[in-house]
């Protein structure tokens, strides 16, 4: 699955209306370590079945901060709509696919 | 066999692969998370030569790209053990090389407190540039004594309402332009002869308990906390064989050699006075070269 981009217009559609796991990149330009998380995210998204969705904190901010982001990448795994996982900064692929509960 | 395995892919490492790829040397890169090191953290390069105003994402990605089309292999696995012989253990593999460079840089020192790797992105935060955005208008407290924790009280007191400077001791050993700067702020309050001693936390930071000299100790709300008392290089798992300082730095002079004939060392890792970008790519390219010139002086024996 590709990696979709998600702000707060979408984000009630896109994550909090998804029936099972969703994985919430918070991420920013600015940030380093985000970048370098980005291509293994998108390698973890073609192997795996759960929905992979990438918030710019910078046009999101009201949704980092409801979310309590205060360090980025921050990624937030939800399973319908509610936090059941997160983890803070850069991690290998293993690491999020252990996060996310395992390939398909 | 590699004829050079190099630990670590920040700008030393991903040097020294460049400069031993140019000889023709096959190269073997280990690293336990991302390349890049420390550098990816820069927004802002504005200090090396003819890479002026690049992020240090960039120029981490630049080298690391330029290392894997000149040849070096890159696996990511973290090393726990070498020896004498030249065999490189991680957790995974055992390699084994005529030659080895460690570049493992440093990590941050932690205030070794009971929850403290739990609430990190949860309050507490070991980089201010990179977490300062988050506590707009919010109560921070800085804990450290050096440049670094005077800087990240400066940068923070210009975005949170109210920013702690906790110090162990009772005066800062730094510029004094730092500290009339400092001085300038009145949302910073200065905290002396004072530890941090616990973490309160539900889900997220809410308070610390600071314990002063005389053992009394205060509660204070804040959002954040950041820590700022500075780095340990990550060498532990060589002291086995190779000669640390006192504080864990690699003994090697300018020419990068260590105590162990074919194990070098460089960037941030080693006992220098500069630990810059441009020092650490310096190293990379010393560490390399020695590194060549062992195994040539070894075929010839």
């Amino acid at each position: 699955m590709e990696i979709i981009e998600v702000n707060q217009d979408n984000f009630e559609e896109e994550v909090l209306n998804t029936e099972g796991k969703v994985l919430v990149d918070f991420n920013a330009n600015w940030c380093g370590p985000c970048k370098m998380l980005r291509p293994i995210l998108e390698e973890v998204a073609k192997d795996s079945t759960v929905k992979i969705v990438s918030i710019n904190i910078d046009d999101a901010e009201e949704l980092a901060s409801s979310y309590h982001v205060f360090s980025i990448p921050c990624l937030v795994l939800l399973e319908n709509g509610k936090e059941i996982n997160r983890s803070v900064g850069f991690r290998p692929k293993e690491e999020i696919e252990e996060l996310i509960g395992g390939k398909k | 066999m590699y004829d050079i395995i190099i630990v670590g892919a920040g700008p030393a490492g991903l040097t020294a692969a460049i400069y031993a790829r140019r000889a023709s040397k096959k190269v073997l890169v280990l690293e336990a998370r991302s390349y890049g090191g420390q550098i990816i953290n820069a927004l802002d390069i504005e200090n090396y030569p003819a890479a002026f105003h690049i992020s240090g994402f960039e120029f981490a990605t630049n080298a690391y790209e330029q290392a894997k089309e000149l040849g070096a292999e890159f696996i990511f696995e973290k090393v726990i053990d070498i020896t004498e012989d030249k065999k490189v253990i991680t957790e995974k593999n055992t390699y084994q090389g005529k030659t080895i460079i460690l570049a493992t840089g440093f990590d941050k020192r932690k205030l070794n407190l009971p929850n403290e790797e739990e609430l990190l992105g949860k309050g507490i935060s070991y980089c201010a540039t990179c977490d300062g955005s988050f506590y707009k208008k919010k109560t921070v407290a800085v804990v450290g004594g050096g440049t670094t924790a005077l800087e990240d009280a400066l940068y923070l007191s210009d975005i949170a309402a109210k920013v702690y400077l906790i110090h162990r001791k009772d005066s800062f050993k730094v510029s004094e332009d730092i500290k009339n700067n400092l001085q300038e702020k009145e949302n910073i309050e200065l905290i002396y002869n004072s530890n941090v001693t616990k973490l309160n936390a539900t889900d997220y930071l809410e308070s610390i308990e600071v314990t002063d000299n005389e053992g009394k100790s205060t509660t204070i709300n804040v959002d954040g906390l950041f820590i700022a008392i500075g780095r340990i290089p990550e060498t532990q798992n060589f002291a086995k064989i190779i000669n640390l300082d006192n504080s864990g730095y690699i003994i090697a002079g300018e020419n990068c050699h260590t105590n162990i004939p074919g194990i070098f060392t460089a960037g941030d890792n080693r006992t220098k006075k500069l630990r810059q970008l441009v020092t650490a790519t310096s190293d990379g390219a010393i560490a390399a070269t020695e590194a060549i010139k062992y195994i040539s002086d070894e075929s010839k024996k």
